[in-house]
């Protein structure tokens, strides 16, 4: 299952590159910082340690990566990838927008439902929304939790 | 004696009706997500934190640890029927356990695994409640700085023993700690890392990033892969019973799984596989049956079954003992204590007995529960395995979404889970280990704020890390563990250069 590259592995790179970006956003963001106690560490200490770690871990999966030693899953396929987190992006600017919990869920449910296979659209839409139904019924009614309102939901 | 009395009253508190049905429900979850695949305690405990916080600390804890122990149980269910372990921890158990299943010795196969996760359940629970009063006198000694050398032999333990690369679990762990420094600085009330944000100065969420990491980038990790990776599930065939044999060979393995699993649980090392695939080899090796292993042994069940439980019982003794969270699940647990106020040390001892010791007095009756439930009703457990995957984690997916926005209502938070399951796709996808990230967030920031108090105690002075001899010999443990990975490495690369 997994294998080994033995040439310079472009993701590896592009995920050393990735991590020593980390370690720089930190690190600029640790500058300004004014100095705290007269005594000990101040607030900017523990960012520049992680930022220095992260900045060395760089450069070991750099090395890594380019002599092709990084094990490598097989390649997965990107269609559901797009499907599930499409439906995020969906699920939030619904709430974003006040459209709900429920609609919301349905939308979630009936696109990760696509990204496993299913074909059947709509139906998955109804067992999405009556998922949602009950659970908003059981969490924000019964157990009082505060769910994203929206038109349905005012009316329950 | 006092223990004994301690554990009494913890009994009184575990035998409460509410509490026993809180068990009850830990228990039968715990079993029900440790057979499905793709979820795991950890993420079964993070879904409940935001559900939970209004509840009673005691119940919702107890239904915690009934979570974390039959995870366990049923976790080998899987291993041995469809040989995909849900869990890293029942990977050894797959090897034998599954070609059992394959020659129509799966009834046995269960048995033994089910009956050796009581005895080393019960057994390491036994240690567990001996050994952590002992360690709580110990931990009361222990000044800051001892704190966070303690702190510093997790990091380097939890990510260099995930994995198998010290490099690649690093990368996780410091992935972890950069997310801890999130938000506004304790002592200084400035913002860290806030990029004008109101939502990020409250920091990075636990449940988010775990539910995030767990739920969302399971999800798309399988997604992704379901057309390559076919499962197939072997049904249960034979008696349920073990043969007088099958008891004969299986009970010494039980012990020795039961001496490894619960030690190495409980030092700061954390993981179960290492106790496990120590036991699947061990087994190997002292059998009377070479001949059997590889085509099912039920000493490979036996073994690593028992290791696998009893190092669950281990983890919770630095847990409880230090706050020292070992495994992910046992980092969720953690947050489960602090979102009751609660920190688990051994203060906890002190000012909560009645909910450590109910605690842990409910760990034996959800042992005997997990008995009483898994073998008779192994059955109706496969026939959870039958939920069409689509809807499986579809509900996943809504659950984990409604759980993250009922914590902390913002569409931000959502982004940031959405962000995080991306990331948890790219590590399984690139083969970097989770846990260490969890357990980044959650003891980056302890170990932190540990440091600076120990040096404003000092006036400054780093040499307390040093005089200090509990920190010294605490930093001196991380620092070889640290270097002994890339020391073997390199005589490893030696020998072969020699060959």
């Amino acid at each position: 299952m997994d294998r080994k590259l033995n040439r310079p592995d472009g993701a590896g790179i592009a995920i050393a590159l990735g991590l020593l970006a980390l370690a720089g956003v930190i690190w600029w963001d640790a500058t300004q910082l004014s100095a705290g106690s007269p005594y000990g560490l101040g607030p900017d200490a523990a960012p520049k340690v992680v930022a220095a770690g992260l900045a060395i871990l760089a450069v070991l999966n750099f090395i890594s990566a380019w002599r092709g030693t990084m094990p490598h899953r097989e390649r997965g396929d990107l269609g559901p990838i797009f499907w599930i987190v499409g439906g995020m992006v969906a699920l939030i600017a619904l709430i974003a927008l006040g459209g709900g919990f429920i609609i919301a869920t349905a939308i979630l449910f009936a696109a990760t439902a696509r990204a496993f296979g299913r074909k059947a659209l709509l139906a998955d839409l109804g067992i999405g929304f009556g998922l949602g139904f009950g659970a908003y019924l059981l969490f924000a009614k019964l157990l009082t939790l505060s769910l994203p309102m929206g038109p349905l939901e005012r009316l329950l | 004696m006092d223990t004994f009395f301690a554990l009494l009253q913890g009994l009184s508190v575990a035998i409460a009706p509410m509490n026993l049905l809180f068990a009850l429900i830990g228990v039968l979850l715990g079993t029900a997500v440790g057979v499905l695949p793709g979820i795991g305690p950890a993420l079964t405990v993070a879904l409940l934190l935001p559900v939970t916080y209004k509840l009673d600390p005691a119940g919702s804890l107890i239904m915690f640890a009934g979570i974390y122990y039959g995870g366990m149980y049923g976790g080998s269910t899987t291993a041995i029927l469809i040989n995909t372990p849900g869990e890293s921890a029942s990977m050894a158990t797959a090897l034998e356990g599954n070609r059992m299943a394959k020659a129509g010795r799966g009834g046995p196969a269960l048995a033994t695994a089910a009956i050796g996760s009581f005895v080393a359940g019960t057994i390491a629970t036994l240690g567990l409640t001996f050994l952590a009063p002992t360690l709580v006198e110990i931990a009361v000694k222990f000044g800051p700085e001892d704190y966070f050398a303690l702190m510093c032999v997790a990091f380097v333990t939890v990510s260099a023993t995930f994995g198998d690369s010290p490099v690649r679990g690093l990368t996780s762990l410091f992935i972890g700690l950069a997310l801890g420094l999130f938000g506004i600085d304790k002592l200084t009330g400035q913002a860290r890392l806030a990029f004008g944000v109101p939502e990020l100065l409250d920091g990075v969420e636990i449940t988010t990033l775990a539910v995030g990491l767990f739920a969302i980038g399971e999800a798309l990790f399988v997604a992704s892969r379901r057309s390559h990776a076919p499962e197939q599930l072997e049904p249960v065939r034979g008696s349920l019973w073990m043969s007088l044999d099958d008891w004969r060979r299986s009970w010494k393995p039980w012990l020795r799984g039961t001496a490894l699993g619960f030690p190495i649980g409980a030092l700061p090392a954390g993981g179960a596989e290492i106790p496990t695939f120590l036991s699947y080899s061990i087994e190997r090796r002292l059998t009377k049956h070479p001949e059997e292993f590889g085509k099912g042994a039920i000493e490979g069940v036996a073994g690593p079954e028992a290791a696998n439980n009893a190092s669950a019982a281990g983890t919770l003794v630095p847990l409880l003992t230090l706050g020292l969270p070992t495994s992910a699940t046992a980092a969720m647990m953690l947050a489960g204590f602090q979102q009751y106020g609660l920190n688990p040390g051994p203060l906890l001892f002190a000012d909560h007995p009645q909910l450590v010791w109910g605690l842990i007095a409910s760990l034996y009756l959800a042992n005997v529960m997990l008995l009483v439930l898994n073998l008779p009703l192994v059955g109706l457990w496969v026939r959870l395995l039958a939920i069409p995957q689509p809807w499986l984690y579809a509900g996943i997916l809504v659950f984990a979404t409604m759980g993250t926005i009922a914590a902390k209502p913002s569409v931000v938070e959502l982004g940031m889970l959405t962000l995080f399951g991306l990331m948890g796709y790219l590590m399984r996808r690139f083969d970097y280990p989770i846990a260490p990230v969890v357990v980044g967030l959650i003891l980056g920031p302890v170990a932190e704020a540990q440091l600076r108090r120990a040096l404003s105690i000092s006036l400054g002075d780093p040499m307390v890390l040093l005089e200090s001899p509990i920190s010294a010999t605490l930093l001196a443990i991380a620092a070889i563990a640290l270097i002994a990975p890339f020391a073997l490495k390199g005589l490893n690369r030696f020998k072969a250069e020699e060959d």
